[in-house]
């Protein structure tokens, strides 16, 4: 008989088997609530599997540490909440720069400051894109349930090795601490991508170097005989610092390229009664059970009303979202937070409908009832 | 580096002297000087390659070295 | 033309270096890269890692795998490189202010956890890449662009700190006294534990003019002339070693090193297959 895989568990736990089944094999970060089960499960289960676990001395040297790890070959996470995402950014501008592939999850609390360190929030949004300073890519996922975060987590890993960047798992409290069963896929099932290398002992190797048909150079690790240099310098091909403008636009120009040019490979969504609706529930992460609770209450009043559903935050799925603005009445964001996606939300339809938001900064998530009342509202 | 010191001279890479002047201070046998604030080996008879040039040069520009370290 | 040390371990087409004349980095990196070089090392299997800030700029130059990284954060990327892999030899070059400034945390809690780094301090007492304002080392009452009163902070002894906070070797040494640096950065890099060498350097530019040091030249009198080696220290009546510092080996004991700690919980859960 095949053994049962159906488990029960955490959003937190599956986000580390979703990891561990992607390779992580590297982490590194602070306790922080309400992450921390995501380094405690690390913990207790990388050593089993030859992979290392270290709990570092603050949230910078997490992530530090995460991508010298990196470098040195081994696929690499870092968890933490708002606090410590703040205290990130810095080496999050580093890993984007140096194309150092890293994961790094953020459970939302809400903020700003120590704020409500067990409450559910959708307030580090933007956080995620503009939190670094100076331009740079961005890739971002926010599960909705248990089994989606052991996926996303997996995805995660896979676009961060593909186009060698940090990639954020935006989790949030509502789905970091629930519980649901979910069936752990066989190995097999699981797509696994690795990141590009050079060939081995190739002497004329660049390591900032993209030839024909890669979307990024291939990455050596330390030790591997390769004696490269990696900083957070503007460099060129070779990895050598440079002050020359032309250096540094070419630099920057295919650093943001390289996410805008594979968008149909980055962005998902999920869509639910687009089709003949006029009102569409924008909403992601834990928010979104709510939406699809309150979009099939409306149903039941006879309302048209739709849900669409960004997996991918960042790049934000604009295209769809602008041909869905174009059909309908009105799009209501729901977000725990004072008004953040709504704000790309806003500034993608450019006025072709209306747009509304449905917020909370409270520390309690939004009901299906909050969201209704706005439907009936606007409708 | 495994080479005898009796086949060693001194030599010098002029274009990255900075002319600070630490090797010519510090030259047991003052075998050594600036000159139009660069590095000149004034009285290379003395000089008992005892290498102390070579590593308080901050820039690399003095080294005992053998014929094979001469410019091609 | 040059050296056979230079041609074996730098990368030739990045030098002459950025630093000023008679900047004691250049000496200092180059008893680095003799102590590496006399231990017969594989160049493939050492990391040298850095923060930012003038002593920082050195990885650029040494021809290993290398690491130039965020301001203090150093150790802490060097923690996952040794960790993933402890085969490699990891090198960290940093500055006072890097170090024990803004990076300090990451300083103290790689000694505590004795992981198997080298860590050498460039320490020219002052911020020379921003220009000349006070570090943790800057001397009380000197002055820096940000102390023109004079400094009324105390400053650290970086190596004392690092023993306290539990590297099994710290040592001190000088850009005047290479011989002996070199010897005491090859004892680091033998030592299976946190290592920390405190190498005194020389900012003619900025530290030196602020404070009317004098020449290069000078300065380099000074350091000589005010060292004095920890052994002879102990036989010397305590007026001897007023306004004096001390150089030469602090600290050099065995502890349980980070990664094979590690290493051996890996090792307990193999072991239950």
């Amino acid at each position: 008989m095949k053994k049962s895989n159906v488990k029960l568990m955490q959003g937190n736990e599956a986000c580390v088997e979703g990891a561990i089944a992607a390779g992580m094999r590297f982490y590194a970060g602070y306790p922080i609530t309400p992450s921390t089960e995501i380094a405690e499960v690390s913990a207790q289960k990388l050593p089993r599997i030859g992979g290392k676990f270290i709990q570092m001395e603050d949230e910078i040297a997490g992530i530090a540490a995460a991508i010298g790890a990196s470098l040195a070959g081994l696929k690499s996470m870092t968890a933490t909440s708002g606090p410590g995402f703040s205290l990130k950014q810095e080496n999050i501008g580093y890993a984007a720069l140096a194309e150092i592939p890293i994961v790094i999850v953020d459970v939302q609390r809400g903020g700003p400051s120590t704020g409500l360190p067990t409450a559910p929030s959708q307030g580090d949004i933007m956080q995620a894109k503009w939190g670094t300073h100076g331009d740079h890519p961005v890739i971002a996922l926010s599960p909705s349930s248990v089994k989606e975060t052991f996926d996303l987590t997996i995805r995660c890993f896979n676009l961060a090795e593909k186009y060698r960047t940090p990639v954020f798992l935006m989790l949030d409290e509502v789905v970091g601490h629930m519980r649901e069963k979910i069936e752990i896929p066989d190995a097999s099932e699981i797509e696994v991508i690795d990141r590009l290398k050079p060939a081995p002992g190739d002497k004329n190797y660049l390591p900032y170097k993209v030839e024909e048909g890669q979307i990024v150079p291939p990455m050596a690790a330390y030790g591997d005989g390769f004696r490269f240099h990696v900083t957070g310098l503007m460099h060129d091909e070779s990895g050598f610092p440079s002050n020359s403008s032309e250096v540094a636009h070419h630099l920057m120009t295919r650093l943001m390229k390289k996410v805008e040019d594979h968008l149909d490979d980055i962005i998902t969504y999920e869509e639910n009664n687009i089709e003949d609706a006029e009102i569409v529930l924008l909403s992601y992460g834990g928010t979104a059970r709510s939406a699809k609770s309150a979009m099939k209450k409306a149903r039941e009043k006879g309302l048209k009303v739709g849900l669409f559903r960004p997996i991918t935050i960042w790049p934000f799925p604009e295209k769809r979202v602008k041909e869905i603005a174009k059909n309908v009445k009105a799009i209501i964001v729901a977000e725990m937070n004072y008004g953040q996606l709504v704000l790309e939300v806003e500034r993608v339809v450019k006025g072709a409908t209306e747009v509304y938001h449905v917020g909370k900064i409270n520390g309690e998530v939004i009901t299906p009832d909050e969201i209704l009342s706005k439907v009936e509202e606007v409708k | 580096m495994g080479i005898q010191k009796e086949n060693l001279t001194l030599k010098i890479k002029k274009e990255w002297c900075k002319g600070c002047g630490i090797c010519v201070a510090f030259c047991p046998k003052n075998v050594l000087a600036l000159k139009d604030e660069k590095i000149e080996i004034v009285d290379p008879e003395k000089c008992i390659k005892c290498g102390l040039c070579e590593l308080r040069c901050p820039d690399y520009a003095i080294f005992l070295g053998g014929n094979e370290d001469e410019e091609k | 033309m040059s050296s056979q040390l230079v041609k074996q371990y730098y990368r030739g087409n990045k030098l002459p270096h950025i630093w000023c004349p008679g900047c004691g980095h250049g000496i200092l990196m180059r008893a680095v890269t003799q102590a590496i070089h006399n231990l017969g090392l594989d160049k493939d299997k050492v990391c040298v890692v850095s923060g930012i800030g003038c002593s920082s700029r050195a990885p650029g130059y040494m021809d290993f795998n290398t690491l130039h990284t965020t301001h203090g954060r150093a150790l802490a990327f060097a923690t996952g490189v040794k960790m993933a892999r402890p085969e490699l030899e990891v090198i960290v070059v940093t500055g006072d202010g890097d170090a024990a400034a803004i990076g300090g945390n990451h300083l103290i809690h790689a000694a505590r956890r004795n992981i198997n780094i080298t860590t050498i301090v460039f320490n020219n007492n002052i911020y020379g890449m921003t220009g000349g304002q006070y570090s943790p080392t800057t001397p009380t009452g000197d002055l820096g662009t940000t102390a023109p009163y004079g400094n009324i902070d105390k400053s650290f002894d970086i190596a004392a700190l690092a023993a306290a906070a539990g590297a099994t070797y710290t040592a001190r040494g000088t850009a005047y006294h290479v011989q002996q640096l070199i010897k005491l950065v090859e004892n680091a890099i033998q030592n299976k534990g946190f290592s920390l060498v405190e190498a005194i350097s020389i900012c003619p530019t900025y530290y030196g003019r602020k404070n009317k040091k004098g020449s290069v030249v000078d300065m380099m009198h000074w350091l000589k002339d005010h060292a004095v080696d920890v052994k002879a220290a102990q036989k010397l009546p305590p007026e001897k070693l007023e306004g004096k510092f001390l150089i030469g080996e602090f600290k050099n004991v065995t502890e349980p090193e980070y990664t094979e700690e590690y290493q051996k919980i890996i090792d307990r859960f193999q072991k239950e297959r």
